[in-house]
């Protein structure tokens, strides 16, 4: 884990959500947030999240990006206007929430402590014991198929509801 | 200030996204783009779990199988951020393809992503 | 959109690639215990193969290589086989997804806890499947009857 290739690659992520959302055509916007996804994707990477990272690179920078130009191929909406109304309200939030935000900050333990109160809960055992108690050598498959599978299932199902309210939302178009 | 940066930066880009992201979600005009901010608040949801697995100096979770191999649990990331980010990664396109079918019906029937335009036409 | 590419090129090289996608999704999907990878992701790379046929050949092909109703039994089909793995250790008297309760003559704890990963792992990758391709399709569908 190195932290400059990290720094690089989150400044990244943060001008590429800025950008996708500045976007006047509605088009590009979904393109540049795929490669936010890509850039996402390298994030977890170098954080030693490789599963997650798999992940996103297909659904981040693929699924998701497919879906949306679908959606926008199938209507004719490209361009957005800027909004006229004033937003000086939604700034005033938002700057409220972030300051809440970085006040609780303060008390995080420092990115990469070993000794953070997360990494000395129950992961210890994972680690040490995945292996020899459920036969999986990737403690993350271990975690999600055994230890934690109650939230896979429900997760599951979630996806299953999601699937069947587009069907029901989505009429079956004109053959 | 450099190793507040090292020490609590990652959250500082996590919060930054979630701000964007929150930011475009009431501000913003266009619901496509409402949505794309909705998805850059998951991911910065996601970075700071994630952001909590990451340990300095330690080896992605796999164990190996070879003989005698201990697995040190400071020398590997935290495993269970992964599995639960992981699952919600997969359920957040999914759930994000349930809302793109509610705007595509929208815009079948009012022909257009912008709030204004939708209120204007739904009177 | 979804009326197929109208490059031969495009279409030749979909065709070729598809078993070799298919291929790397079930070896992604089941060699999950040992790299990463595993239902989400394989069922992810599935999905894609699917999509990437809705993309280049056209909806057309896509209904008659995954029809809908179809992808929407497997979903289900996908979540049962999660929850009847997860309840085979009821039947042996342990807890709900105690794979290593369940009632299966000569096998050890440890080995019915590995196949006990590697089935809902199944489950999984058959729900994230069809529930991919049925979202696509839809998403990708309508606008073909819109009138605007």
């Amino acid at each position: 884990m190195s932290g400059l290739v990290l720094g690089i690659l989150l400044v990244l992520a943060v001008g590429l959500a800025v950008a996708a959302l500045r976007a006047r055509d509605l088009l590009s916007a979904a393109l540049i947030l795929g490669g936010y996804g890509l850039v996402l994707s390298l994030v977890w990477a170098a954080m030693g999240a490789v599963d997650v990272a798999f992940t996103e690179a297909m659904v981040g920078a693929g699924a998701f990006t497919v879906f949306l130009l679908a959606a926008l191929l199938r209507t004719s909406a490209t361009r957005t206007q800027p909004r006229p109304r004033a937003r000086r309200g939604a700034l005033v939030v938002t700057l409220l929430l972030g300051a809440a935000l970085l006040w609780g900050s303060r008390d995080l333990p420092a990115f990469g402590d070993p000794a953070s109160p997360a990494a000395r809960h129950v992961s210890p055992r994972y680690l040490e014991r995945g292996l020899a108690e459920t036969g999986a050598s990737n403690i993350v498959t271990a975690v999600l198929g055994d230890y934690r599978s109650y939230d896979t299932l429900i997760e599951t199902v979630v996806i299953l509801t999601a699937a069947l309210g587009c069907w029901l939302l989505m009429p079956r178009g004109r053959e | 200030m450099m190793a507040l940066a090292a020490g609590h930066g990652v959250y500082w880009a996590a919060i930054a996204l979630a701000l964007i992201g929150f930011y475009a979600m009431i501000a913003h005009g266009n619901l496509l783009k409402q949505l794309i901010g909705l998805n850059i608040l998951q991911t910065a949801v996601i970075l700071f779990f994630i952001a909590g697995s990451a340990k300095w100096g330690a080896v992605i979770p796999i164990a190996s199988r070879a003989a005698g191999a201990e697995m040190a649990a400071e020398r590997a990331m935290n495993p269970l951020p992964h599995a639960l980010m992981l699952t919600a990664i997969v359920v957040m396109v999914a759930t994000l393809g349930v809302a793109l079918a509610v705007l595509v019906r929208l815009y079948r029937r009012y022909g257009s992503f912008e709030e204004d335009a939708i209120l204007d036409r739904a009177e | 959109m979804i009326a197929g590419h109208d490059s031969v090129i495009v279409q030749t090289v979909v065709r070729l690639l598809l078993p070799w996608i298919r291929i790397f999704a079930l070896y992604v999907l089941l060699h999950g215990h040992d790299s990463p990878g595993g239902g989400f992701q394989g069922g992810v790379i599935m999905a894609a193969s699917y999509i990437l046929i809705g993309l280049a050949l056209g909806r057309d092909e896509l209904d008659r290589s995954f029809p809908e109703e179809s992808a929407l039994r497997w979903a289900v089909a996908g979540a049962l086989v999660f929850l009847l793995a997860g309840m085979l250790g009821m039947a042996g008297g342990g807890g709900l997804l105690d794979y290593a309760a369940a009632p299966v003559p000569g096998i050890t704890r440890i080995d019915l806890r590995y196949y006990g990963v590697l089935v809902i792992e199944i489950g999984v990758f058959m729900t994230v499947t069809a529930a991919l391709t049925l979202i696509f399709a839809r998403l990708a569908k309508t606008a073909e009857g819109e009138a605007a």
